[in-house]
Parts: C-alpha cells; sequence; structure tokens
C-alpha cells in the first residue's frame, strides 16, 4: 500500500505552506470581505488624491466654496474653509493608515524583541516580564495624553510639526503596546525551546543568535502576524482618539480622527462631516479585525485543512 | 491564601513607588512653569516668593519625596478629617491645583459622583447584557443568534466610542430630538419629573458604554462557556438525567463565570480611562474631562495626580482579579 500511496504519478504537486494559509483563510467569508474592504480602501487614500488635485484658488474664490452640498463636482462636499472633503479624506486616510502601520511595526519590533528575549534567556526572563507587568499597570490613555501634551512642541520644532508630531505619535503608541505581543511571544518561545529542533541546533554548538534567528523566529510567526493585524487595529483607534481630543495632529494635516474632531462643531448642520471620518475610522478597523481573525485561523494547522 | 494576599500587596508598593516615579520624570519633562497663568503684572520677585512657596525651586528628588508625602500621607488626613469632623492634617501644605489653586482632591471629589453615576451605569448595564448573550451564543453555537452576536460584538470592538457617541447624537438629539446631547451636571434629583430628566441624559452616553463593554465581554462569556460545554463533567450530568437547565444554568454557568468575573474585575479600571472619550463627547464633567482639561491647562499636580489615582486603580483591580480567582477556583492554590 505505501509503494504505491507514494509513487510519483499518484503524488499531487507539493504545494507551499503559504498556499495552504491562503485556501484556508479564502474559506473564511469575513476575513475575505475584510481584506477586500481594506484593499479599496488603502487604494482610495493612495491612488485618489492623483486623480482629484486640490484646485488652484484665490483666497476669495476658496472662500465662496465653502459649505458647498454634495455635488459632482465634490461628492463629499466642501467644508468651513472651502475645502474638498473627498480629497481631505483621501489624505487623512493615508496619515491615518500609515500612523497605524508605523506603530504597529515598532510596537510588534518591541514586543517580540522583549518576548524573544525573555523566552530563550532564562537569566532576562524574570526582568523583562516584571517589567512587561508594570507598563501593563499603567494607565495608558492618560499617559498618551501627557506624553503628547509635553512633546508636541519640542518636536515640532525640531523636525517641522508634520514629521515631528508623526513621530512622536507614532513612537508613543508603539511603546505603550507591545506589552500583549511579547506575552504572546514569550509563552510560545518558551514552549519551543524544549522542541527537538532547536535542542539539536543547541547541541551541535550553534550559536544563540543563529538558534533564534533560523529556528525560533520563523516558528513565532504565526502570533506575531495575528498579533500585529491586531495592532494596526488598535494603533488607528488609538490615533484617532488623540486626534478627537484635540491632542493629535495639527489642524492644517488632516486625518480621519482630525476630521472627525473639526466635524463635531458643526454636526448640527453638517452630520455627514462627522459621519464619513467615522465610517472610515470603523470600516478600516473592522475589515482588519475581520482579517486578523481569519489570519488566526489559517495560521494554526490544527484548523487548516479540515 | 492570605500570605498570598499580604505578599501580592507588598509586591503592589514597588509597583506603585515605580509608576509614580515614571509619571512624576515625565512631567518633570515639561516645559510648563506653575507661574504661567499669573498675570505679567506680577514683579519677578513676587513671582520668585510665590515658587518658593509652591516649592518648585526645590531639586528634584525633594519634589518627588513632598509630592510622594503629600499624596500618601497628608491628602488622606485630610479626606480623614472631613469624614470624622477633626482636623487632623493640620495646616500642612496639600497637592494644590495651578489651574484652580484649590486642592486638588476637592475637586476629584466633586467630580466623582458624575463619573460614578454614567460609567458605573454603563458598565452594570453592559455586563448584564453581556452575560445572557454570551450563554445563549454559546449553548447555541454557529446558530443565527450567535452569528449575529458575534457580528455585533464585533462591531461593538471596531467602532471606536467617539463615532458611536457622535452618530447616536447626530440621530437621537439632531434629528429626532428625543435625548440632549449634553450632559446636565447641575440637574438635582428632587421628583419623578427630575428623575425623568436624569434618566433621559444618560441613556445616550450609558448606552454608548454598555454596547462597547457587553461587546467585550460577552466574547469572553461565550469563548469560556464553550469550553466547558465540551468538559466531561458536562456529559455526565446530562447521562445521569439531569434537566438541560441544570446543567447549563448551575453547573456550567458556574464554571464559567470564574475567568469572567475577574475579566470584569479587571476592566473597572481601564473603564475610568476608556470614559475619558465618552465624557468628552457628552460633556459629562467627571475625572476624563477633567484630565483632558488639566491637560490642555498645563495643570501639572492635577495630571500627575488623576494619572496616579488610574495607576493605583488598575494596580488594586489587579490584585482583586487575582484574588478572586483564587477564592472561586478551589483547583488555583497560590501557596
Amino acid at each position: 500500500m505505501t509503494e504505491t500511496a507514494a509513487s510519483p504519478a499518484a503524488l499531487k504537486p507539493p504545494r507551499s505552506q503559504w498556499r495552504d494559509v491562503w485556501d484556508q483563510f479564502r474559506t473564511h467569508k469575513g476575513a475575505l470581505l475584510g481584506l477586500i474592504v481594506l484593499v479599496s480602501l488603502v487604494l482610495f487614500v493612495t491612488i485618489g488624491p492623483f486623480f482629484r488635485d486640490a484646485p488652484d484658488l484665490t483666497i476669495a474664490q476658496q472662500i465662496k466654496l465653502r459649505n458647498k452640498p454634495p455635488s459632482w463636482e465634490f461628492p463629499f462636499g466642501t467644508d468651513q474653509l472651502g475645502r474638498d472633503m473627498l480629497l481631505r479624506m483621501m489624505e487623512g486616510g493615508k496619515v491615518s493608515i500609515s500612523v497605524g502601520l508605523v506603530a504597529m511595526l515598532i510596537s510588534i519590533t518591541l514586543g517580540s524583541t522583549v518576548g524573544v528575549l525573555a523566552g530563550y534567556f532564562k537569566r532576562l526572563d524574570g526582568p523583562l516580564m516584571r517589567m512587561t507587568d508594570l507598563f501593563l499597570a499603567l494607565p495608558l490613555l492618560p499617559l498618551l495624553l501627557v506624553m503628547v501634551m509635553l512633546f508636541r512642541e519640542k518636536l515640532a520644532g525640531a523636525l517641522g510639526p508634520e514629521a515631528g508630531t508623526f513621530l512622536l505619535i507614532v513612537s508613543a503608541i508603539g511603546v505603550t503596546s507591545w506589552m500583549q505581543a511579547a506575552r504572546i511571544v514569550r509563552g510560545e518561545v518558551l514552549a519551543l525551546k524544549e522542541r527537538e529542533f532547536v535542542l539539536a541546533a543547541r547541541s551541535i554548538g550553534t550559536p544563540p543568535r543563529r538558534v533564534i534567528l533560523r529556528h525560533v523566529l520563523p516558528n513565532v510567526m504565526s502570533p506575531i502576524m495575528v498579533a500585529a493585524t491586531l495592532g494596526i487595529a488598535s494603533a488607528i483607534i488609538t490615533e484617532s482618539a488623540l486626534s478627537f481630543l484635540g491632542l493629535g495632529f495639527p489642524p492644517d494635516f488632516p486625518t480621519w480622527g482630525r476630521l472627525l474632531y473639526d466635524g463635531v462643531e458643526q454636526m448640527q448642520l453638517f452630520p455627514a462631516r462627522v459621519i464619513w471620518p467615522g465610517l472610515a475610522i470603523s470600516l478600516t478597523v473592522l475589515s482588519v479585525n475581520y482579517i486578523g481573525d481569519g489570519l488566526r485561523d489559517a495560521l494554526d494547522p490544527r484548523i487548516r485543512g479540515r | 491564601m492570605l500570605t498570598f494576599t499580604i505578599r501580592r500587596l507588598l509586591l503592589a508598593i514597588p509597583t506603585l513607588l515605580f509608576i509614580s516615579l515614571v509619571i512624576f520624570l515625565l512631567l518633570e519633562l515639561a516645559p510648563g512653569d506653575p507661574m504661567s497663568e499669573v498675570p505679567l503684572t506680577v514683579p519677578p520677585e513676587v513671582k520668585q516668593k510665590m515658587r518658593e512657596a509652591l516649592g518648585a525651586d526645590q531639586p528634584m528628588f525633594f519634589r518627588y519625596m513632598l509630592w510622594l508625602k503629600q499624596f500618601f500621607v497628608i491628602e488622606p488626613l485630610h479626606i480623614l478629617g472631613a469624614i470624622t469632623g477633626y482636623d487632623l492634617a493640620g495646616d500642612a501644605q496639600r497637592i494644590i491645583s495651578w489651574q484652580s489653586r484649590s486642592p486638588v482632591a476637592d475637586i476629584i471629589a466633586q467630580r466623582i459622583p458624575q463619573t460614578l453615576t454614567v460609567i458605573g451605569a454603563a458598565y452594570l448595564i453592559g455586563v448584564l447584557i453581556a452575560l445572557p448573550i454570551g450563554i445563549y451564543s454559546a449553548y447555541r453555537q454557529y446558530s443565527w443568534f450567535d452569528q449575529l452576536g458575534t457580528f455585533i460584538s464585533m462591531i461593538g470592538f471596531s467602532v471606536p466610542t467617539f463615532f458611536t457617541g457622535v452618530l447616536l447624537i447626530v440621530i437621537f438629539s439632531v434629528k429626532l430630538g428625543w435625548f440632549p446631547s449634553i450632559y446636565d451636571t447641575t440637574l438635582r434629583v428632587t421628583d419623578w419629573a427630575s428623575f425623568g430628566k436624569q434618566v433621559k441624559q444618560m441613556v445616550l452616553p450609558v448606552s454608548v458604554l454598555a454596547l462597547y463593554n457587553a461587546a467585550q465581554i460577552s466574547r469572553y462569556m461565550r469563548s469560556s462557556m464553550l469550553d466547558n460545554l465540551g468538559q466531561d463533567y458536562v456529559r455526565t450530568a446530562r447521562s445521569v438525567g439531569m434537566t438541560e437547565r441544570v446543567v447549563v444554568l448551575r453547573d456550567v454557568l458556574r464554571n464559567s463565570m470564574i475567568p469572567v468575573v475577574t475579566v470584569i474585575a479587571l476592566g473597572i479600571p481601564t473603564i475610568f480611562g476608556g470614559a475619558i472619550i465618552t465624557e468628552q463627547v457628552f460633556k459629562v464633567n467627571g475625572l476624563g474631562q477633567l484630565l483632558i482639561s488639566a491637560i490642555h491647562g498645563n495643570d501639572l499636580p492635577m495630571v500627575q495626580t488623576l494619572t496616579f489615582i488610574f495607576a493605583i486603580l488598575i494596580v488594586l483591580f489587579n490584585l482583586i482579579a487575582d484574588i478572586l480567582y483564587g477564592i472561586l477556583d478551589p483547583r488555583i492554590r497560590y501557596d
């Protein structure tokens, strides 16, 4: 029996792991829909501005255009300064999504480094995990607000208002959100360290750096990826919350949270101005969360292929 | 259990000291000046005296120790004195707000009732909604009810509270005019009419926060129920002829509540933090709004005290959750 099963004709061509993951991912309807929504939102904010140039107007012409209702020329209308809302939504989305991505990269890098070090080196485990616990006990949103309040002007002076605020918000979110990833990664590494292949690698004298990079990290990639996906969502929400409280980006630098904050003052007359940015934030976060859900199922070999 | 509690209580002290140091050092780097609100006509030497009176010219370490002493000794003595009627603290220097020049603790005491009414009601209602939904979705896994519950809770924690709040205001107070969009804290409940008004103005903020909390807790409840429904003891209970009602509501529910109770306890301090946004949306002048206005006004003593109170709450409820876990689950032995 085994002979026939192993004969080359009966064998299907080998499938790569990522192909399997993708096949499993496709069966999760919410995740697939989330991916489609997210990709179209990303296209909307990246390619969209190329099709809509801000018209070169004098101030008098600009003011005449203010508070226009939705029309063919301005599908989302214009704001109280006569700026095209659709274009502002695109520009704002670009900033919001890039803040989400960069903050996630920082927090994942920090989290996996701490997690791997704590899991792999027994001496570092205690101190690093105590530090993680301490960070978890910090009141994060108030601290974020305080950090932005204290350093916004300094950094804006040094790097310019846009780059300075971007750097500050991204690093503040990154520094306050790495703890969950660190805990998950540490747990996985602790289990992996006892496995035979790691033992084998260590027993032939592989230095720890190589063991971590070649054997440990590739095997903890799936929880890291899931944590990363969910990290984007929470970073986008945090940035919007900061902007909503008036402690995010400067007013002439739109993000979805900032647009929502600006819209609240005219909510009674122009409810669309709060609904569009809010809807965009919610849709992005919802689709990212669904993708994370699908990814978790797809990357779990126990579920895959059933 | 007792030794565990004592050990954890002792461990909480260095944690809190560390957090207080972090907060203090962070604010130390602030460019703000306590004299920034004082008019420019006040001569510099008077300003210098005022600064000395506030203790702002001392070295950093002394100010940190002074702040700790004020926070842990003088303020509690004042609160105790206010309750018992004796003057315990004497005229020791209290923590003074730079904005209003009155003791920070007094302002906080004025704000706590609003936060507790709105946020507390929201959390309670959130929990009360979440538990039945979680139980029923787990019992009928993959039914339409479960699918709907999953979807709604996904929305509940994906849609940020500042958007749900604004959306509800647009729908229910701008378009329909059913509820006020601003929470009026001067309202005193004296009769049924004012009670009705109070309920009406609480509907919107409470439903925003309740949806958000219910979304999270119902997920925990569901997964915890699912874990327990597959256990052997459930099959045994069914096979000896117990009714479904007894099996699910007595045996399974009791066991599934263990992790959920700790999650509920852990959620209480984050509520105070998360409420910052909701309070801002509905203009509830509670603790969160106080923090935001203090941040905008560069009122460092207020920011410091509030942030530290939030930190104490987190540490305290972590401790409570751990102890509850040990009490509720006899399989867990800390000693």
